[in-house]
């Protein structure tokens, strides 16, 4: 037993000096590239998001060192959507020397590490963190995805400029600050536009399993639209049962619903005339979003979801900043994110998720969502 | 008729609960361990259904056959490697390691299968039968509440008739005595553990028949809501995991459809803790008097 305990003693010993070793190593190399870390749910039950987003962003790192311009090299690290986890998890990243940040993959984590990237001076940019809270009062944290409260208000406005419905039902998660962050816009906005909401139900991870009472709620109200503010794994199980009780009527999603059809055993006709809003499509057929979902699936064996092409973009739009501000590796985090506040306030980026994106000092990107709807299996554009 | 489709729904839920609820019950009254890790055994169970079914396209049967054997395989072996050397120790160091073993299978889950939600297809299809106008029971629920009655039935048989349900009564009621008498005690529960894991695959299908979406974490909150209503049942009762599940279910039901979806599972735990202030052993719980 004794002998035991010093050979995991030598053993521990020497892995933390091999850690120290390898640690020099890479500060070594970090004089020619520009170090990008994010955090993000690598396991847990969100990692379908974050490893989205890490795939999508090692895409755009390769292409772009393939340029041979500037040189970028990434870190992921794993937060699994827990905000105290995301906090060490950057921790670790700024002991790796990290020089421009992706924030966090998902709201409630990238609160948190906002709050240090904003203390620490390194400029941020997340992929798909959409709540307000994130942004707010930072002025160096800017965000690639809508803000919730701009999806609630877009989808309002959508509804009622193309008269989608005229009784609505919202079902929506009420623990979740993004579901309750597009809901609460949404109202404001329903309200001003004089759109009738007949019915508000909400359920939360812990009731995540039966929507008989909501469905029968927004049914007896007559509701002939249902909005749902959501991720895709509840909306999937809204739509089966809304047709086990013969309940059809339009249904209006977000970009959280985007996914859905690549849920593995989905049967797919249940989303069937299902319309959402989202900023990208994996459908799409301009030669950016084939090409990129040529690559993603060759990589990865799978069709990429917003979160990669947010991830994507996000990368895209710190090469454009770093190249028109002349950043180069060997400047501090410090004047790198001065530079960078500076080219994003005043740029125009075009992407995957939208052309002509400008943000604001706020740190909000401005791009117009995309209707879709969904037909024999694939997103068609509304418009 | 809202009222009757509400109860309809609140049956629908229960059965689910009550299937559950069955297999705690059952491994609680005999080897006297509330085993947390049931809810997860039901996750695997439900994961080799759905990749049976799903991925190789085998009947329904071969699917559910086939997860009933490896979910008893999954709880002797957790029995024999986490729960038998603790045979002798508190109770309470048995549940954490109860409560390890769930947070093991959920992260080992993850590992194998991944995070990626998948859509569980049902095994008796989604069918429903239409009592009157507007008014449906889906067949999945129907098969859920015959799956539960058969089970209740075939339980208490077996442990009223049998030898080897005679054993596991005697094993319940004082471990050491039932060793003097003869009984393999070891064996005993862990053919207890291999009975309960065989129903955990039966409810990880059905409930899964009942709500598809498969995720590494699917059965733990209804793991927690059958306890519950074992709980409230009685615990170690057959019958009382039966009536409890189906209670707990309308119960539910009501609460979100007449007072608030917000607050429902608020009210549902509250209703327990009334019920267990009056009737502290549950609904059909036994109160057993220690002989000194």
């Amino acid at each position: 037993m004794k002998k035991m305990k010093k050979v995991v003693c030598f053993g521990l010993i020497s892995a933390m000096m091999l850690s120290a070793f390898a640690g020099c190593g890479k500060k070594d190399s970090a004089s020619e590239v520009i170090i990008i870390g994010g955090t993000g749910p690598l396991t847990g039950g969100a990692a379908v998001y974050g490893n989205a987003a890490k795939r999508g962003a090692e895409i755009a790192v390769e292409e772009i060192n393939a340029l041979g311009d500037i040189q970028f090299e990434l870190k992921y690290e794993d937060d699994t959507h827990d905000a105290e986890k995301a906090v060490n998890a950057y921790n670790a990243l700024k002991d790796w020397g990290v020089q421009i940040s992706l924030g966090s993959v998902t709201s409630s984590p990238c609160v948190a590490t906002s709050a240090e990237t904003f203390a620490d001076r390194i400029f941020a940019l997340t992929p798909s963190a959409s709540a307000t809270d994130v942004t707010a009062d930072k002025d160096n944290m800017f965000q690639m995805c809508f803000s919730d409260p701009n999806q609630g208000s877009a989808s309002a406005q959508y509804i009622s400029d193309k008269k989608l419905g005229t009784k609505v039902a919202i079902i929506y998660k009420n623990d979740d600050v993004y579901s309750t962050g597009i809901y609460d816009t949404f109202m404001n906005k329903a309200k001003e536009l004089g759109i009738d909401v007949v019915s508000t139900t909400t359920f939360t991870t812990d009731s995540q399993t039966d929507f008989s009472v909501q469905l029968n709620d927004a049914k007896n109200a007559g509701a002939d639209l249902v909005f749902l503010p959501m991720y895709y794994e509840a909306a999937a199980l809204i739509l089966a049962q809304a047709k086990s009780m013969s309940y059809a009527p339009k249904f209006f999603g977000v970009d959280g619903m985007d996914g859905i059809l690549t849920l593995e055993g989905f049967d797919t006709s249940l989303a069937e005339g299902v319309m959402l809003l989202t900023p990208f499509s994996a459908d799409a057929s301009d030669e950016k979003t084939v090409n990129f979902v040529k690559k993603y699936n060759e990589k990865f064996g799978e069709t990429p979801n917003q979160f990669a092409a947010d991830a994507y973009d996000c990368v895209y739009a710190i090469y454009q900043a770093c190249k028109n501000g002349k950043v180069t590796a060997s400047m501090s985090a410090e004047d790198i994110c001065d530079i960078m506040i500076a080219q994003f306030t005043t740029m125009k980026f075009d992407g995957l998720t939208g052309n002509g994106m400008t943000w604001g000092a706020n740190g909000e990107v401005t791009k117009s969502p995309k209707g879709m709807v969904i037909e024999n299996g694939v997103y068609v554009g509304l418009d | 008729m809202e009222f009757l489709s509400n109860v309809i729904n609140g049956i629908s839920l229960g059965s689910i609960y009550a299937i559950i609820a069955l297999g705690y019950t059952m491994v609680y009254g005999i080897a006297k361990m509330l085993n947390f890790a049931h809810g997860d055994v039901i996750m695997v169970g439900a994961y080799v259904c759905f990749f049976m079914t799903s991925r190789y396209n085998m009947p329904a049967v071969v699917g559910v056959l086939l997860s009933m054997f490896v979910c008893t395989v999954l709880g002797i072996v957790i029995e024999r490697l986490a729960y038998k050397p603790l045979r002798q120790a508190t109770s309470l160091a048995v549940l954490i390691t109860a409560i390890g073993m769930s947070y093991f299978l959920q992260n080992a889950a993850q590992l194998l299968w991944t995070s990626n939600p998948k859509v569980f297809k049902s095994v008796v299809g989604s069918g429903s039968i239409e009592l009157a106008e507007g008014l449906h029971i889906s067949h999945v629920t129907v098969v859920t509440i015959l799956v539960c009655v058969v089970i209740m039935i075939g339980l208490t048989v077996f442990t009223g008739k049998s030898k080897m349900g005679k054993a596991m009564r005697a094993c319940s009621e004082d471990k050491g005595a039932a060793q003097l008498m003869g009984i393999n005690v070891n064996t005993t529960i862990s053919i207890t553990f291999a009975i309960g894991s065989a129903l955990a695959a039966i409810a990880g299908v059905l409930l899964c028949s009942a709500y598809p979406n498969l995720v590494p974490t699917t059965g733990s909150m209804p793991g927690i809501k059958a306890f519950t209503a074992a709980v409230f049942g009685g615990i170690g009762s057959i019958p009382g995991a039966l009536i409890g599940g189906v209670l707990l279910g309308i119960i539910e039901i009501f609460a979100k459809a007449y007072i608030s979806t917000e607050i429902s599972d608020a009210i549902v735990f509250a209703v327990l803790i009334v019920v267990l202030l009056v009737k502290p052993t549950g609904l059909l719980g036994k109160k057993i008097s220690e002989k000194v």
